[in-house]
């Protein structure tokens, strides 16, 4: 739920700024956008193939 | 008193075989401690000394009886598993189905840092070298604390505190505090419940695993509040705290926050500066409902009908150490702890994910956000558990806290030749360097050693001698450090120190 609030907070705000310097700003979250997906890519690359599987069978003993 | 103050940390690391999920991992993480030993010239591997070791010493002034005793309680009998002391003076042992490093005995919250991450390297080295042994397939080490599946084990903090307080006042001065601190030292977790049958994010790796109060046990009926009560040093001025609540951190602020703000709250205790923390009604649900509210906005009962949150009852500790350190005196540590308490308060208040450079639940939940707003996901897909357990993989090429790491993404406070120094050299400031030294020098002539002890075996000696180092403060650089140098062999040195 709050996540939705952060998202529509950010949101608004983004749109008043937009009006005052919408170059400025569409390059920022055109930047953001492409490191979240840089990011993202860069993980797909490491991580474990048949996710399902790998959790699956990720069993351990219990410790202290 | 300050952030300075005897303490250390023991992390369990979660441990896979590739191909191999029935392999034995006590056999694994035996391979790992022994590897490394051999690869390290501590090929004489000295031993632990259970001398001191009391596990089922309570804080609340009985001996659990032996028969009584889970046997999973009972750390101290030397069941053949590997069991070493590094030159660092930390412990690198197999601890249940484990391996677990306890870092050497330091004075500040960052060599905490410092030498905690010495021992991920540690770790990552001997899980190396243990796939080099012919037939062995690749070992996977997690610094993490749980399956998911209902499976949890430990990472535990250490702080020497005074006899004279009370164990009531600290159960109950420090309840409130271990409940709320977990939103800025959580690691994140995809799953509720122990079995992780309920399918949502949480804060804390090891909330749901909290089962009681106060308690003996570290592996069932786990609390809030430990007992074990061997303070390995001078136990009528000392105990020793041992921590069992908190998870296992990547993030070096998170560590040094977890570490440096415990520090100054017992410092608070041992003073009797601390007010009186509000007592809640229920502690353990506190501890879950907390975790399990990403916006740290959740309210939490306590005993008097009124409610609050655990942002709002860090600030009751906060606010008394900022009046503190006005009437007692700070340094550069403690400052350093107090502004970064407050900053990530005041922005988890405005949004947690302000924190994502700093603290590994919101690093770790920004990630799988941004997973899921890309392909869709709900909490219940295997991709978003794997990018759970994986952000804990210790190998810098899987791990995806060393992705974000390599991207800029988190904060990091020591530098890599300062922990990777650390990873053979022992703190300078504590009866570590004493430990460490011994091991770094004679290693051949250490029969065993502990965190009070380092046992000889010196020719022209028939039994072993032993050398006892109750004091943590003593064994230090400034004390020792030009016995070392004046001694060619390790019979020098024990005559040396006592004068035989």
């Amino acid at each position: 739920m709050a996540e939705q609030q952060h998202r529509s907070r950010g949101r608004s705000s983004e749109e008043t700024e937009q009006v005052a310097t919408p170059e400025v700003d569409s390059d920022r979250k055109e930047k953001l956008d492409d490191d979240v997906d840089a990011i993202l890519d860069d993980i797909d690359d490491v991580l474990e193939e048949n996710a399902e599987e790998f959790v699956r069978s990720f069993v351990q003993k219990g410790g202290q | 008193m300050t952030v300075h103050r005897v303490q250390g940390s023991e992390v369990e690391y979660g441990i896979s075989v590739q191909g191999q999920p029935h392999a034995n991992p006590m056999v694994a993480s035996t391979h790992v401690v022994n590897s490394y030993a051999s690869a390290h010239g501590l090929t004489r591997r000295a031993r632990w000394d259970f001398e001191e070791e009391s596990p089922l010493r309570d804080a609340r002034g009985f001996d659990l009886s032996r028969e009584v005793a889970d046997p999973s309680q009972l750390t101290d009998e030397d069941l053949g598993l590997a069991n070493i002391i590094l030159t660092n003076g930390a412990r690198l042992y197999v601890d249940h189905a484990h391996p677990e490093y306890s870092s050497p005995e330091v004075t500040t919250p960052r060599d905490v840092v410092r030498w905690e991450k010495a021992g991920e390297h540690v770790m990552l080295r001997g899980a190396e070298l243990a796939a080099q042994i012919p037939g062995n397939q690749p070992i996977v080490l997690y610094k993490n604390n749980i399956d998911n599946k209902g499976a949890s084990y430990g990472s535990h903090e250490n702080y020497l505190v005074r006899r004279d307080v009370p164990f009531e006042s600290i159960v109950a001065q420090l309840t409130p505090f271990f409940v709320s601190r977990q939103i800025f030292c959580g690691a994140g977790r995809v799953g509720q419940q122990q079995d992780g049958s309920v399918h949502a994010f949480q804060v804390s790796q090891r909330a749901d695993y909290m089962e009681v109060g106060v308690g003996l046990e570290t592996t069932l009926k786990r609390p809030i509040i430990n007992t074990r009560d061997e303070p390995h040093a001078d136990p009528r001025q000392w105990r020793r705290l041992h921590v069992i609540i908190g998870d296992a951190n990547l993030s070096e602020v998170a560590i040094l926050l977890k570490h440096g703000t415990t520090s100054i709250v017992l410092a608070m205790l041992e003073d009797g500066f601390l007010p009186p923390a509000p007592p809640l009604a229920r502690p353990v649900e506190a501890l879950h409902d907390v975790s399990h509210d990403p916006t740290c906005t959740v309210l939490v009962e306590l005993e008097d009908g009124t409610t609050t949150t655990a942002i709002a009852l860090q600030r009751h500790y906060l606010d008394a150490a900022r009046r503190y350190v006005v009437e007692h005196g700070s340094d550069p540590e403690t400052d350093e702890v107090l502004e970064r308490w407050q900053s990530v308060l005041d922005r988890l208040e405005r949004d947690p994910m302000e924190c994502a450079r700093e603290l590994d639940w919101v690093a770790k939940l920004s990630l799988l956000e941004s997973y899921r707003s890309r392909d869709g996901l709900d909490w219940d897909h295997a991709k978003l558990h794997l990018v759970d357990l994986q952000y804990h993989d210790v190998r810098p090429e899987k791990g995806l806290f060393h992705s974000l790491l390599r991207r800029g993404r988190i904060e990091r406070l020591v530098p890599d030749d300062a922990v990777l120094a650390a990873v053979h050299e022992p703190p300078r400031d504590t009866r570590a360097y004493f430990r460490g030294m011994c091991l770094t020098r004679f290693s051949t002539d250490i029969a065993a050693a502990s965190w009070d002890s380092v046992i000889f075996d010196l020719p022209g000696y028939e039994s072993l001698q032993r050398v006892p180092t109750m004091d943590p403060l003593r064994g230090t650089a400034e004390h020792v450090g030009h016995l070392f140098e004046d001694s060619a062999t390790a019979t020098d040195l024990f005559r040396t120190i006592t004068q035989r």
